[in-house]
């Protein structure tokens, strides 16, 4: 029973990669203005129209005029994205349950499974803004990095379905595995608005100076950088209190399983230097002095922080993860 | 000393105070807060990379061993005590001065913000980033005094001006953006404080104890120790805990995680000050509360029983001795003193394999951590164990051997032996006496004939490790950071804005009156056309189609001129597209 149910997992796991693929394809596409037709824009259509390898006019276009994107075109690229999405989520929520189910217990008891489970919940949080925002444009940037960490998960990362050790087995755990799941799955989407922020303003400050980038002509189908600016720090000013939940349910469960809330443990040295950095970027914004640009670098370096604590603390810094007898 | 005080007035100067101050403003400035919290996250950094004392004191140790030349230098920076080191807390301490000195100014205004009336009513409401226009039913003072209520129910702190013109109400809310953010921030003062209640009033003591034995709250009987500065020996509560029983599971598949931990539990008696003796359990995420402390299971092994006669012939040693674990096997290490024997004091080392296995390359080791073949390995000391009882408990686990001399064998060889449980006692080299893996055959007959269970002369029985802690600071702890969250979040999601509603002049051919209704937001703001959209609704009909010229519909005259047609639904779209895409 638990065997099979877990090379279900696999299988689907396998086959939401497949679907994730085609999404990325679809959304790449709609980034190089392929996938998009000016439905009712007939003003437009010289410049829009299969645009592909055509330069774009040197100036106006470049950082999308305030307004942002042109609002009569159809872009059949990206609705196919989102459709595929929502189909790779499909797959990939069913290999998440039946995973859990074959260990009989949360998914995210080992380092594969907490991939798994977190790049499920980046593609849930991601479809779920969308039904809000029209963030289609981050689409190749959020399922791309999906992608590779499944593809992490499975090469490097895969263990077999088992239970817990005692002193993972806590509903606070649970709590506070969950919650910093969604919170870096929010990162992770932020971190994709920061980075294209920073291209785009690089570009306009190129536009502005009269030498306009000559790579790189889908970025003109992008938002400006003061939007991109707007969503990454919606997504991160969401995100943070979410983070700082997760650092209060960690040190309630060390304090059950260890007798002390707040040890140093490098895992909890990095959960804490990651809440700083964002800390420091919320407070970035609101200085005087501190432009978007350098904001979106404390954030960045967040978002490394992120990936130190999850990819380098849980494999190469000893830590208080030896329950076996009095240390 | 003092410099003569004509000289001093001729200097243009900055002065004791001006400097004060200087230095006060840079420090309270964001732009400092920033760098100081920037820097607070780089200085946390090492505490990662390098063992820290507090917490894995032989990890330093290992570390000093194999870095003997770095390792002085290290410590020198006090990169193994990173979170209690100068310069780490001068970091946080200057934040936390710059946030008291930020946040404190900030709360006196914020309590007079509270009560003051909401700004003036702007004279053309129009120029405001959402504007729309409704007409409304009654006499003018019916009107305002609508608005003022519909306003008030969405949670505005509103003003009524009659008098402002032809009449306006004037609104605002958000205060609780700035009041969270302040919350926010004074719990952390208060999470440090409690932090430092934590380190100087809290107490962490560590204690194994072999199953049918047990352990008082008391100094002297923990293997280790930890008390804050402020905690006193005597401060320690009275109560005891006695090890009942001790279950412990391992995977038993074989795959990737064979032999992992699964569950650990341990039936324990309690007695607490002026109470009956009561049962309870313990489990790894769940402690027990003794009132005054908590005790946590941290760990387990195994205890073999040990029995020791000297030369003499006395039974010197007979009791179970804990062998701490190395690995997740359960591959064990541990000593025996003998202390009583005669003519000299022995001490052994060595080590306990819960499932042996003798591996090539490896030697001997355990393969999986429950008792499936234990053996145990010990080698021989006789001399001076040292001090013994000095009341340094770390020792329990170490064999001093600088005193001693390690037990041969006839041709010189060290004296080593293999024993399983039950074996025959062996004999020491140089007729020392005898060494035995379990009771004297004597002790367990003994117990057996007093209807004891076998449990009682066990020769293997496993041991619990404790971790005894108490901490005033936590519920503090708890509270700030509960209080903290909460600020934040309604510093981060209330919107600040500020709304206005204002009467025409005269009213409108039919008897209406026109009102005006228009809102800003300080600080991005999604939401604020979906609001302003909502009030007008409920503040009265949409305007009547006005005519093709639209935008002029926006001043009050051109609407005026407008005929008042009536206008179907078609026509309310209409007027409102036209009224959003121009703002
Ligand atoms: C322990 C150090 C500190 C931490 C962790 C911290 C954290 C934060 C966070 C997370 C925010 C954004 C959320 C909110 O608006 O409530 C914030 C905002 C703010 N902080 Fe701090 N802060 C610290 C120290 C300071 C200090 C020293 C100052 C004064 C110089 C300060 C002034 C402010 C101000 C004015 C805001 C509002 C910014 C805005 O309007 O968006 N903070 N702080």
């Amino acid at each position: 029973m638990g065997e099979s149910l877990a090379s279900t997992s696999n299988l689907l796991v396998y086959s939401a990669m497949t679907v994730y693929v085609v999404a990325f394809v679809a959304f790449s596409l709609d980034l190089s203005g392929r996938g998009r037709a000016a439905a009712a824009a007939p003003s437009r259509a010289g410049a829009l129209v299969g645009a592909g390898g055509a330069p774009a006019p040197s100036t106006g276009t470049t950082g999308a005029p305030a307004a942002g994107e042109p609002a009569h075109e159809r872009r059949a690229a990206a609705a196919i994205g989102v459709t595929t999405t929502w189909l790779a989520l499909l797959l990939h929520t069913g290999a998440v349950l039946t995973r859990g189910l074959s260990a009989g217990r949360v998914p995210w008891g080992n380092m594969y499974e907490f991939t798994l489970t977190g790049s499920a919940v980046v593609t849930a949080v991601f479809v779920l803004v969308l039904l809000r925002r029209d963030l289609r444009y981050l689409g190749a940037f959020v399922v791309g990095p999906v992608l590779l960490s499944l593809g992490v998960a499975l090469a490097v990362l895969y263990t077999e379905a088992a239970e817990l050790v005692p002193a993972l087995q806590s509903y606070w755990l649970v709590i506070h595995v969950s919650v910093a799941t969604v919170s870096s799955a929010l990162f992770v989407i932020a971190f994709s608005a920061n980075v294209l922020q920073l291209v785009q303003d690089r570009r306009e400050r190129l536009a502005l100076a009269g030498t306009p980038p000559r790579r790189g002509q889908f970025m003109d189908k992008l938002p400006g950088s003061v939007e991109l600016e707007r969503a990454a720090y919606r997504l991160i000013a969401l995100s943070f209190p979410l983070w700082s939940f997760t650092l209060v349910a960690g040190a309630i469960w060390a304090e059950r399983a260890w007798g002390r809330y707040w040890g140093w443990d490098p895992k909890e040295v990095w959960t804490f230097v990651i809440w700083v950095v964002y800390a420091a970027y919320l407070h970035a914004r609101a200085t005087r002095g501190w432009d978007g640009r350098r904001a979106a670098y404390v954030a960045i370096a967040g978002f490394v922080c992120l990936l130190v604590n999850f990819g380098v603390v849980n494999v190469f810094f000893p830590g208080n993860h030896s329950y076996a007898g009095i240390g | 000393m003092s410099a003569p005080s004509g000289e001093a007035t001729r200097q243009p100067r900055l002065g004791a105070l001006g400097t004060a101050r200087f230095v006060w403003r840079q420090l309270t400035s964001m732009r400092v807060a920033l760098l100081l919290l920037l820097l607070l996250a780089v200085a946390a950094v090492p505490g990662s990379i390098f063992p820290q004392r507090d917490q894995d004191l032989a990890g330093v140790a290992t570390y000093v061993e194999e870095n003997p030349a770095l390792a002085p230098w290290l410590d020198r920076l006090s990169l193994f005590d990173v979170f209690s080191s100068p310069w780490f807390s001068a970091i946080y301490l200057l934040l936390f001065i710059s946030l008291v000195g930020c946040v404190l100014p900030r709360s006196k205004q914020q309590w007079t913000a509270w009560r003051s009336a909401p700004p003036r009513t702007p004279a053309r409401l129009e120029r405001l980033p959402e504007h729309r226009t409704v007409l409304a039913e009654g006499s003018r003072e019916q009107v305002l005094v609508r608005s003022a209520e519909t306003l008030r129910r969405s949670r505005y702190r509103v003003q009524v001006r009659p008098d402002d013109g032809s009449g306006s109400v004037a609104a605002e809310r958000g205060h609780l953006r700035e009041t969270g953010n302040l919350v926010f921030h004074l719990s952390l003062v208060g999470l440090l404080l409690a932090l430092a209640a934590s380190s100087l009033l809290s107490y962490r003591a560590e204690v194994v104890v072999p199953v049918g034995q047990g352990f008082t709250n008391t100094v002297a009987r923990y293997d280790t120790y930890n008390p804050g500065v402020w905690v006193q020996p005597d401060d320690l509560p009275p109560f005891a805990v006695q090890l009942q029983d001790l279950s412990v599971e391992f995977e038993e598949e074989v795959g990737g995680q064979l032999g992992a931990p699964r569950d650990f539990q341990a039936d324990v008696l309690v007695q607490r000050p002026g109470a009956e003796v009561e049962p309870d359990q313990i489990r790894v995420n769940e402690p027990l509360h003794t009132g005054g402390a908590e005790v946590y299971l941290a760990g387990n092994g195994y205890a073999p029983v040990i029995s020791v006669t000297d030369a003499e012939g006395r039974l010197v040693y007979s009791e179970p001795t804990p062998f701490l674990a190395q690995d997740d096997a359960y591959s064990s290490t541990g000593v025996v003193k003998v202390v009583g024997s005669r003519p000299e004091q022995m001490g052994f080392t060595g080590a306990f394999l819960p499932t042996a296995d003798f591996d090539d390359v490896l030697g001997p080791r355990s393969v999986f951590p429950d008792a499936r073949d234990p053996l145990l390995l010990l080698t021989g000391y006789e001399g001076d164990l040292g001090p013994v009882n000095d009341g340094r408990p770390v020792n329990v686990y170490e064999l001093d051997t600088r005193l001693m001399e390690q037990m041969t064998t006839e041709d010189g060889a060290p004296w080593s032996v293999a024993l399983r449980p039950g074996d025959d006692a062996v004999e020491l080299p140089g007729g020392r006496g005898t060494l035995r893996f379990g009771y004297p055959p004597d002790v367990v007959a003994a117990a057996q004939a007093a209807g004891e269970p076998a449990s009682a002369v066990d020769p293997l029985p496993r041991f619990a490790g404790f971790t005894v802690r108490h901490d005033p600071g936590r519920i503090p702890a708890l509270v700030f950071s509960v209080l903290a969250m909460a600020g934040l979040v309604a510093s981060l999601f209330t919107p600040r804005r500020r709304a206005f509603v204002r009467v025409g002049r005269e009213p409108e051919p039919d008897g209406r009156w026109r009102l005006d209704v228009a809102a800003l937001a300080r600080g991005e703001d999604a939401g604020l056309a979906e609001e302003v959209d909502a009030l007008a609704r409920r503040l009265g009909a949409p305007l009547a189609e006005p005519p093709p010229e639209a935008p002029a519909a926006r001043s009050p005259e051109a609407a005026a001129a407008a005929s008042p047609a009536p206008g179907g639904a078609g026509a309310t779209s209409t007027t409102k597209t036209a009224d959003r895409t121009g703002s």
